[in-house]
């Protein structure tokens, strides 16, 4: 079950890469997570977000949207969409090292996404943009295996 | 400024600070490659233990100052890498072309 939810869009500005990682972790901090987990949720969010400025929109700009919800299970879910460029081959994208840019990027991005949460999928249509669903499960603070 | 720089003999050190991300990559990259064209180094040291934030970004960095560094010999080191930091750089294998200084290497 939903405990709570956020939604939230913005410009397509490099500076909004550190604000939009802080809101979600802002938001994510309501589990009680590990300081292992906020971290983890603010690289994974930052990868998504940068993905889309650099990208999706480039020199153009453009919106970018953020959804989380936050369920009983300590479970939370955050969506990341653009309405950019799109992906021309997702599970080539997703892959270590590849990079369409070159240059200082490493080509790293889906794959800290895909180590720091439990699970993401990516749906992307040409001329249309890409949205980013990533979930993850926050460990119990005080259970007995804590 | 997000970057100091340390120069001793042949040894150039840039201690970065703050948040390490696409939006401050650039000038932090910049100030690195300056020095290293004024002093030509034999060895280049990044100390990340004023980095609060890093993500695929600070890769890229390293990584692109390995490749500059390549074409003349020198010699690539990080120190200063929390566990937050070393989490993300390990996805690249950077330990296979930078080596890491204290922590992890002796902790
Ligand atoms: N939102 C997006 N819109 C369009 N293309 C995208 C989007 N996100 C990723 N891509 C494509 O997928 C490729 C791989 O993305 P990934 O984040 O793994 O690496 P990168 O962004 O190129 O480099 P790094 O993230 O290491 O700086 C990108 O080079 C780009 O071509
Ligand atoms: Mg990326």
């Amino acid at each position: 079950m939903v405990k709570n939810s956020f939604c939230m869009n913005f410009l397509s500005r490099s500076a909004n890469e550190g604000f939009s990682r802080a809101v979600v972790s802002a938001f994510a901090s309501q589990l009680d997570p590990t300081l292992e987990e906020i971290n983890d949720i603010k690289t994974a969010v930052s990868e998504a977000v940068t993905n889309c400025i650099v990208h999706a929109y480039g020199d153009d700009g453009g919106k970018i949207y953020i959804s989380a919800e936050l369920y009983e299970d300590n479970t939370i879910k955050i969506k990341i969409r653009d309405k950019g460029k799109g992906i021309e081959n997702v599970s080539q994208a997703m892959e270590p090292l590849f990079t369409t840019v070159g240059g200082e990027r490493a080509g790293l991005g889906f794959a800290v996404m895909m180590s720091f949460m439990d699970s993401v999928k990516v749906r992307s249509t040409i001329g249309k943009g890409t949205s980013i669903t990533m979930i993850k499960k926050l460990r119990h603070r005080f259970s007995v295996n804590g | 400024m997000a970057v100091k720089i340390n120069v001793t003999g042949e040894v150039v050190t840039a201690y970065l600070t703050g948040e390490l991300d696409h939006h401050t990559a650039k000038e932090m990259r910049e100030a690195v490659d300056n020095a290293v064209e004024l002093n030509m180094p034999s060895l280049l040291v990044l100390d990340f233990s004023g980095i609060s934030f890093m993500d695929s970004s600070g890769i890229g960095l390293v990584m692109g100052r390995y490749r500059n560094l390549q074409k003349t010999g020198a010699a690539l080191h990080i120190s200063g890498a929390s566990p937050t930091i070393y989490k993300v750089l390990k996805l690249a294998g950077i330990e296979k072309l930078a080596k890491l200084e204290g922590d992890k290497q002796n902790g």
